[in-house]
C-alpha cells in the first residue's frame, strides 16, 4: 500500500507534540513491511531517518527551469536530479509569478513563521504536482497546516483522504477561535473521508463544533517509543527531604499553567518540604511568576524555561510528581513519557491521555483543591508513589506506536474499500 | 434429615467525608453525614424494612418451624438507631418470635483479626455485650467481618469461647469435600465451622433476578428440590447472605420475598428443617478438620482477601491504621474509640482495590482507587496525630500500659480511702451527737489515721 503524507514537522527538528506523532505513525506503519509512505515536509533537514520517502517541498519544482544535472546534484539534498525531472514534468500551471529560486522552487523557512499562511498556500500548490506525479493509495494530511494540500491532492487525484486531526483550535483558544484557522480546519474536515482524532474528546469536538458525520470520525490514541538506553541511564534522583513536583510544557492558557500555581500554593500552606518547578516557555510566563510571587511562594516556585532532548527526561527524572493541567488537551503525551521514567502523573480529566491511562490520578484542571490533595497524597504516602511508579511503567510500556500503525493500517483499508460507495 | 442454616449480615459503613491535606490538624470530623442519613434511609426503605416484615411474618406463620440467623456489625447498629430507629424496632419484633439468633462479629466491621489479636478480641467482646444488651442473647456462634477466616483466626474465636463460626466454603480451600457437613478448626477441635455454599447462596443473592440466567425464574419448589437432590448424608445447607441482598441487589420487583415466603412450606413437603447455627453445632458432629494456613473470605472470585488488601496502597493504609492499635486500646478517649471502630470499617479498604473483577464497584464519593486512598490517608494522618498527641510518641507500649494502670490503680486506691474517710466523718457526727465526750476523742484519732494514709 501506498501512502502520501503531508506534515508539517518530523525529527530530528522538533518544534511541538507533532513531530513525535509524525514520526510514531510512519514508523509504526514502515514495520508492517509492505506500507509504503512519501512523507511531504516544507522544509527538511536532511538528517530524517531512511524509513520512509521524504520529499523536501522546498525542493519541487513549480516553475519550468533549465537546470543541469550535476548542478541539481550539488542542490538537492533529499531527492536525485532524476525526481527533480520526474516532479518537474508534471507541473500544472504557469506559476511564474510566484517569487521562486533557480531551480524553480519555492523557499520555506520552516516552523512557524510570521507568514505561516503564505507558507501554507504555497504547501498546498507544490501538493498538486506532487499529487499528480506520484503513484499512492491514500492520502494522509497531519494537522490543518496541511490541510489544504491533502484537499487539493485529493482533487487532482480523486484518492481517498484521510486527515488526522492532533489538535484544534478550540483546544488551544478555549473556544475563541481564529476564523481564518477554523475555516480551513472546516474545509479539511468536509472533503476527508476519514477523520483520525488522537482522543475520544477530541472527536468529540470535531463531531460537535465542526459538523462532522460521526460515522467518518475516529479516535486513534497516540503512544510513546521506548526510551532509548542513553535515556534510560539518567539516574533517578531520590529527595528524602524535599520533594519536587514539575509542570513541563508551554506556559500558555491552553496547558492551565494557573491552575498548577494555585494548587502549590495550597499545597505549600500545609507544608514547606515540597518544590514547584514550571519548565518551559510561552507567552504566560512572565504572568506565572508574577502570580508565584503574589501567593507568596516564589522561594518555593522555580522557573527553569526552556527544556531542550536531554534536558526534558533529565527533568522528569529529578521528580516525584509531574503535573498536567490543561484546560484542553487533545491527547498531550508528556505524561506518558514522565511515566516511562518512573514519575508519577497527574493529569486533567479534559486530557486526551487519560482515556488510555489507568495508573494516573486524573483531577478537573479547575479542582486546585483536588489537585493539591493529589500532589500531597503522593509527596507524603511513599506506597502510592511506589504503586504508580511501578504500575504506571508497566502500563505505558504496553501503549506502542506498533499497535497504532495497525490500527491505522486497517482504517485506510476500509476507507479505501468503501471509497466511492 | 437435611437442615438448612439461613443467615443474614447487616451491615452499612459510616460514609467519609471529603477530607483535603489542608483539613488535617484543623478539622476532626471525618463523616459525611448527609450521605449516611441519605444511603442508611434508603437501603432501610428498600430492603431492611420490606425484608425484616417479611421475615417476621414468615416466623410467626411457621410457628417455629422457621429459623434464621442475623448478625450485625456495631457501627451498623449505631447507624441504623440514629438514622433509622423502624429497623432496630423489627428486629425487636423478630427477637420477640424467638425464632432468630444474634451471632457475634467485630464491632467495627474491620480487618482487626488480620492485624492485632488483643484489638480484635476487644471488638468482639464489645459486639458480644452490645447484643445482649439490645436484645438480650449471648450469642455463641461467631462470624468475622466478610467471613474472614484462616487457622489462627479459629484458635482465638475458639479460646475465646465460641462453639462455632461460620465461613466461606471456599472451592481452593475445601476441593473436592462439599460444605454441606459440619466441619472444625484444624488449631482447636472444639470450635464447629459452618461453611457457605456459595453456589445456593448466590442463587438467591446475585443471581435471582437476572432474566439471562439459565435457571430462571427461580421458584421455591425448584430450589427445595436442589437442596433435597443432594446425597442423603450431607445435612446442612448453609445459605449466607447479606440482608441488602433482598431489595437492593435483587429489587423487590422480582418477588425475592414471595419467593423466600414459599421456602418454608416446600421444604416442609420434603422433610427440610430450618436451624440456628447453635442448633447445628451442638446437635451435630464434625466429620473432618479444614486446614487454613492463608486468610478466605466470601468476597470476590478469588474469595481471598486480596480485595482490601491487593496493592501497596491498600497496605500501607492498613499498616498505617493498625501502627496505632495498641495506643487506641489503652487510651481512654471516647471520641478517638468512636473514630477508631468507624476507620476500620473493610469497606474503606475496598474503595482503594485496583482489581478488575468485571463486577462495577459502587466507590462512593471516590472517582478512583487513588482519590480514596488520598482521602483516606489524609484522614488517618490526622488521627495519628491526635493518637500521638495523647501520650508520648517515644515511650513504649508496655511502659506506658503499666504507668496507666499504676494510675488507676492510685485512683481507685484514693476514691477508696475519700469513701473511707466520709464514712467515718459520719460516724463521727452521729457519736458526737448521740454519745458521751468520752468515745468522741478516740474517733478523732482514726480519722487522723486515715488522713495520713491518704497523703
Amino acid at each position: 500500500m501506498k501512502v502520501l503524507m503531508f506534515g508539517w514537522e518530523f525529527p530530528p527538528k522538533i518544534y511541538g507534540g507533532l513531530a513525535v506523532a509524525s514520526y510514531g505513525i510512519t514508523k509504526g506503519l514502515s514495520v508492517q513491511g509492505d506500507v509504503e509512505t512519501t512523507f511531504c515536509l516544507p522544509k527538511p533537514c536532511g538528517q530524517e531517518e531512511g524509513f520512509l520517502n521524504i520529499v523536501g517541498m522546498n525542493q519541487v519544482p513549480i516553475v519550468w527551469r533549465d537546470v543541469d544535472y550535476d548542478y541539481l546534484k550539488s542542490r538537492l539534498t533529499t531527492m536525485t536530479p532524476e525526481q527533480y525531472y520526474a516532479y518537474r514534468d508534471h507541473i500544472y500551471a504557469d506559476f511564474s509569478y510566484m517569487h521562486v529560486n533557480d531551480l524553480g522552487c519555492m523557499e520555506f523557512a520552516g516552523g512557524y513563521p510570521k507568514n505561516l499562511h503564505d507558507e501554507i498556500n504555497n504547501f498546498s500548490i507544490i501538493a498538486g504536482v506532487i499529487a499528480r506525479s506520484q503513484e499512492f493509495d491514500i492520502i494522509h494530511a497531519h494537522d490543518w497546516l496541511t490541510y489544504p494540500a491533502g484537499v487539493h491532492a485529493k482533487m487532482v487525484s480523486g484518492k481517498p483522504l484521510c486527515i488526522h486531526v492532533h489538535a484544534t483550535d478550540f483546544d488551544r483558544s478555549r473556544g475563541k477561535v481564529n476564523p481564518t484557522v477554523y475555516a480551513m480546519e472546516k474545509d479539511g474536515m468536509d472533503h476527508a473521508d476519514c477523520i483520525m482524532c488522537v482522543s475520544e474528546l477530541t472527536r468529540q469536538t470535531v463531531i460537535r463544533e465542526y459538523h462532522q458525520d460521526p460515522r467518518k470520525c475516529f479516535a486513534m490514541h497516540n503512544a510513546v517509543y521506548p526510551l532509548s538506553q542513553d535515556l534510560q541511564d539518567i539516574p533517578r534522583v531520590e529527595h528524602p527531604k524535599e520533594k519536587i513536583v514539575t509542570f513541563l510544557g508551554r506556559i500558555t492558557m491552553q496547558k492551565g499553567p494557573e491552575y498548577f500555581v494555585e494548587a502549590a500554593a495550597l499545597v505549600l500552606k500545609r507544608t514547606r518540604n515540597i518544590r514547584f518547578v514550571m519548565a518551559g516557555s510561552g507567552d504566560m510566563l512572565n504572568a506565572m511568576i508574577e502570580l508565584a510571587a503574589a501567593r507568596g511562594i516564589a522561594d518555593r516556585f522555580h522557573f527553569p524555561g526552556f527544556q531542550r532532548g536531554r534536558q526534558v527526561y533529565e527533568a522528569y527524572k529529578n521528580s516525584d510528581v509531574f503535573v498536567m493541567p490543561s484546560v484542553s488537551e487533545p491527547f498531550g503525551i508528556a505524561p506518558l513519557e514522565a511515566m516511562q521514567c518512573g514519575t508519577p502523573s497527574i493529569i486533567s480529566k479534559q486530557s486526551g491521555c487519560g482515556e488510555i491511562l489507568k495508573k494516573v490520578i486524573k483531577t478537573d484542571y479547575w479542582d486546585i483543591n483536588a489537585m493539591a490533595d493529589a500532589i500531597y497524597s503522593i509527596c507524603t504516602n511513599q506506597a502510592l508513589f511506589q504503586y504508580l511508579q511501578e504500575e504506571g511503567k508497566k502500563e505505558v510500556d504496553g501503549i506502542t506506536w506498533e499497535k497504532v500503525g495497525l490500527r491505522i493500517r486497517a482504517l485506510y483499508e476500509d476507507v479505501i474499500k468503501n471509497y466511492g460507495k | 434429615m437435611k437442615t438448612i442454616c439461613l443467615y443474614f449480615e447487616i451491615h452499612q459503613i459510616i460514609h467519609l467525608k471529603r477530607y483535603r491535606c489542608f483539613d488535617i490538624g484543623r478539622d476532626h470530623y471525618y463523616y459525611d453525614d448527609y450521605e449516611n442519613d441519605r444511603s442508611i434511609t434508603e437501603i432501610a426503605e428498600r430492603s431492611y424494612i420490606p425484608a425484616l416484615t417479611t421475615l417476621i411474618q414468615m416466623a410467626k406463620d411457621n410457628k417455629g418451624a422457621f429459623k434464621i440467623a442475623v448478625s450485625l456489625s456495631g457501627v451498623g447498629l449505631e447507624q441504623l438507631e440514629i438514622h433509622a430507629p423502624r429497623v432496630v424496632e423489627l428486629l425487636h419484633e423478630l427477637n420477640e418470635t424467638g425464632c432468630v439468633e444474634f451471632l457475634a462479629e467485630p464491632y467495627s466491621h474491620g480487618l482487626s483479626s488480620l492485624a492485632n489479636e488483643e484489638c480484635f478480641r476487644e471488638e468482639v467482646q464489645r459486639m458480644v455485650q452490645k447484643i445482649k444488651q439490645v436484645f438480650g442473647q449471648t450469642s455463641q456462634v461467631f462470624r468475622n467481618s466478610s467471613l474472614i477466616y484462616d487457622n489462627e483466626i479459629g484458635g482465638i474465636v475458639a479460646d475465646m469461647g465460641f462453639k462455632g463460626m461460620l465461613t466461606e466454603g471456599a472451592k481452593h480451600v475445601l476441593g473436592w469435600k462439599s460444605p454441606h457437613y459440619v466441619y472444625h478448626c484444624a488449631y482447636n477441635p472444639d470450635l464447629k465451622l459452618l461453611l457457605r455454599d456459595f453456589k445456593l447462596s448466590d442463587d438467591i443473592s446475585l443471581r435471582f433476578s437476572n432474566s439471562e440466567w439459565s435457571e430462571y425464574p427461580l421458584l421455591a419448589d425448584k430450589y427445595i428440590n436442589w437442596i433435597d437432590s443432594t446425597p442423603k448424608e450431607e445435612q446442612v445447607i448453609n445459605i449466607f447472605m447479606e440482608l441488602s441482598a433482598l431489595g437492593m441487589a435483587q429489587p423487590l420487583s422480582s418477588n425475592i420475598l414471595e419467593f423466600l415466603k414459599a421456602l418454608p412450606a416446600c421444604a416442609k413437603e420434603k422433610g427440610i428443617t430450618f436451624s440456628t447455627p447453635t442448633e447445628i453445632v451442638t446437635k451435630l458432629k464434625s466429620v473432618d478438620q479444614v486446614d487454613v494456613p492463608y486468610p478466605m473470605s466470601w468476597v470476590d472470585e478469588e474469595r481471598d482477601t486480596s480485595c482490601w488488601l491487593g496493592n501497596l496502597m491498600q497496605r500501607e493504609a492498613f499498616h498505617k491504621l493498625y501502627s496505632v492499635a495498641d495506643r487506641v486500646r489503652i487510651c481512654t478517649d471516647r471520641r478517638i474509640k468512636q473514630d477508631w471502630d468507624y476507620l476500620q470499617a473493610s469497606n474503606n479498604f475496598r474503595f482503594m482495590t485496583t482489581k478488575e473483577t468485571g463486577v462495577g464497584l459502587n466507590r462512593g464519593i471516590y472517582d478512583s482507587p487513588y482519590d480514596a486512598f488520598t482521602n483516606y490517608m489524609n484522614i488517618v494522618g490526622d488521627f495519628i496525630s491526635r493518637v500521638n498527641s495523647l501520650y508520648p510518641v517515644d515511650m513504649d507500649n508496655e511502659e506506658l500500659s503499666s504507668l496507666l494502670t499504676t494510675i488507676k490503680n492510685q485512683g481507685e486506691e484514693l476514691v477508696e480511702l475519700n469513701n473511707e474517710v466520709a464514712r467515718l466523718r459520719e460516724e463521727l457526727k452521729k457519736s458526737e451527737a448521740a454519745a458521751p465526750k468520752k468515745t468522741s476523742t478516740r474517733k478523732t484519732a482514726a480519722k487522723k489515721t486515715t488522713k495520713k494514709a491518704e497523703n
